[in-house]
């Protein structure tokens, strides 16, 4: 498809305005006028709606196809809370109205809905407070991080400057333990994908500070020794970190504060069905037990005892403000109408579902592709593409010939302990026939790769655009701007 | 004489010197190289430690130094053409020389034959 700039005529408008009928004023000085006009695509209106119209239906999203890529749970948004959303009541408040006196007197709508939503996540993972000023996953991570910093630092404990963190995390754990000032150390894994108990004993000790633990964790397994690995910590008087990328398997069935949890942090992008967009905002919700309370970031959301709210800075402890705007409100408005929506008892079936929907793909496929840890899964199921592999067939090729199967490929490569992984996540909101559909042509994939490699080495053969040069592009990266 | 690493790094000693890189096998499981960060000249390393980073579109992994010692060269040519290493991973893909060797390392390491066999239990 060509770009809107190959549609550029001079001259061309989308719309034009009436002859000005007041003297037009010319105050600009030469200095600050551009040396010749922006090159901007001069193009009609129907140009412009042509343009869009049709860049939009080459895109492959949840509202198009089946997204099965996992550990990013790409669940399906309700419309329904995209409307709310998109309340003038919600979106017309000035952002900066909670900087002045009485401020908050004019949003207590937005605020009763932030103060809401931090009850229900306490509630629902088992925690005694929420801050929803993380502005997304890493930012939460980040935040959870610094909790634990300042409460080594309040308890004298400044010696503790490590975090633990397992081979099978999310890289971003790691980054958010360096950017918080602490040394990581790795732990392995096990043969069955769960973290090494005898590795963790060996790296505890009175510089730790506490570990990173992603539950379930990223090959889609609960761990059961979750208990014993959080006492394990707290003995050696550390704190336990629980990265909630994977809430969605457990959500409403089990609460990390229960298991022993000291932190948490969830997506709502995730389990609370916000859109994942291109880098756009998102939010990082933090649960924290009454021991890290005080360091929570500021300004706090208070009810009042005439049951208005307000805001409470004088939080002597905080580690301060982490996010302007209180978070990021309209897709945290999202999420608290989606489990609004759902309830308790609904939220209990999107754990059952997810994990359901996760278990049968990976029953059924189990003959095609080999698995390297074939007990339950929890909401993803991992598969490596070794099998096919001396036939040059490799995950990547497998990824690209589902997209013309009119699948969206599942996430490969991850996580990195899987030799060729293929990891899939249905979620909950799959039908059964989706579901088939999927198997049958991840089956007919797996023939192929048998029968006739050079098929799939060729795919995609129905997209725009074919297999793009990743290597050359990520070594000689051409960054091309069109403005000059 | 030629050592081999269970993380996949092999260290050839030629006198005082030894050149030390990843395996073939190595550069096939990370797939097409897309940078390689390099240690700076006169760096020292124990064995174990983290020499340097391989990143290919698939991911990006640490290079554990299979022995001790001080780095006397780097092939600096890899920072523009990280495509050696998969072209050529146990010659021109080389990725740096370590001086003051210590005979102790080298004898914990595995012969060529060892590492096949090692390969084969994988």
């Amino acid at each position: 498809m060509e770009l809107i700039f190959a549609r550029s005529r001079p001259g061309r408008r989308a719309y034009n305005l009436p002859k000005l009928d007041v003297p037009a004023q010319d105050c600009l000085p030469d200095a600050l006028r551009r040396a010749k006009p922006v090159a901007l695509p001069e193009v009609t209106e129907l140009d412009a709606a042509r343009h869009f119209t049709n860049l939009s239906r080459l895109n492959f999203g949840v509202d198009s196809h089946f997204y099965p890529l996992g550990s990013c749970t790409m669940k399906y948004n309700p419309k329904a809370h995209e409307a709310i959303a998109r309340m003038p009541g919600f979106t017309t408040p000035h952002p900066r109205l909670l900087e002045i006196p009485e401020g908050s007197d004019a949003l207590q709508g937005s605020l009763e809905v932030l103060y809401r939503e931090e009850r229900f996540l306490s509630e629902l993972f088992g925690f005694a407070e929420t801050t929803l000023q993380p502005m997304a996953g890493a930012n939460g991570e980040f935040t959870g991080v610094m909790l634990i910093a300042a409460w080594c630092k309040k308890h004298g404990q400044t010696q503790r400057n490590v975090m633990l963190i397992p081979d099978s995390a999310h890289g971003t754990n790691p980054a958010s333990a360096a950017q918080a000032g602490f040394i990581c150390r790795e732990i392995k894994s096990d043969a069955g994908g769960n973290l090494d108990l005898q590795d963790l004993k060996a790296k505890l000790g009175p510089e730790v500070a506490g570990l990173m633990l992603t539950c379930p964790n990223t090959v889609g397994m609960f761990n059961h020794d979750v208990k014993a690995i959080c006492d394990l910590v707290h003995q050696a008087g550390g704190l336990c970190y629980c990265d909630g990328a994977n809430a969605n398997a457990i959500v409403g069935r089990v609460r990390p504060g229960d298991l022993g949890f000291d932190v948490m942090h969830v997506n709502v992008h995730k389990t609370f069905s916000t859109p994942h967009g291109g880098g756009g905002p998102g939010a990082g919700p933090v649960c924290v037990q009454e021991i890290l309370q005080p360091f929570l970031p500021k300004p706090r959301i208070v009810q009042k005892t005439d049951g208005t709210f307000a805001l409470e800075s004088n939080c002597p402890d905080s580690i301060g403000q982490i996010a302007p705007f209180l978070g990021s409100f309209a897709v945290l408005l999202r999420s608290c109408a989606y489990m609004l929506t759902l309830g308790r008892e609904g939220m209990r079936r999107v754990s059952e579902n997810a994990v359901l929907n996760a278990n049968y793909l990976r029953v059924k496929l189990a003959p095609f592709f080999d698995q390297q840890i074939t007990r339950d899964c929890m909401h993803e199921c991992v598969f490596s593409a070794t099998r096919s592999k001396d036939n040059g067939v490799h995950a990547l090729d497998i990824a690209k010939a589902l997209i013309d199967r009119g699948f969206h490929p599942p996430t490969i490569y991850f996580p990195l302990i899987i030799p060729e992984a293929l990891m899939i996540e249905p979620t909950e909101t799959e039908s059964k026939e989706t579901l088939d559909a999927f198997i049958a042509a991840m089956q007919e994939i797996a023939s192929l790769a048998a029968s006739d490699p050079q098929a799939l080495l060729q795919a995609p053969i129905s997209t725009p655009v074919r297999r793009l040069d990743e290597t050359g592009a990520a070594r000689h990266p051409d960054l091309a701007s069109l403005g000059d | 004489m030629k050592y081999y690493s269970e993380d996949h790094e092999w260290v050839e000693v030629n006198g005082e010197i030894a050149t030390i890189g990843i395996t073939k096998y190595a550069a096939e499981e990370l797939g097409d190289l897309t940078f390689v960060e390099l240690p700076s000249v006169d760096d020292s390393f124990q064995a174990g430690d983290i020499l340097a980073t391989v990143e290919s579109v698939k991911a990006a992994s640490d290079v554990y130094s299979p022995i001790s010692g001080v780095v006397s060269e780097i092939n600096e040519v890899l920072e523009t053409e990280p495509e050696r290493v998969n072209e050529d991973p146990e010659g021109e893909g080389w990725i740096c020389k370590f001086k003051g060797l210590d005979q102790e390392d080298l004898d914990k390491l595995m012969s060529a034959e060892e590492y096949e066999k090692f390969l084969q239990s994988l």
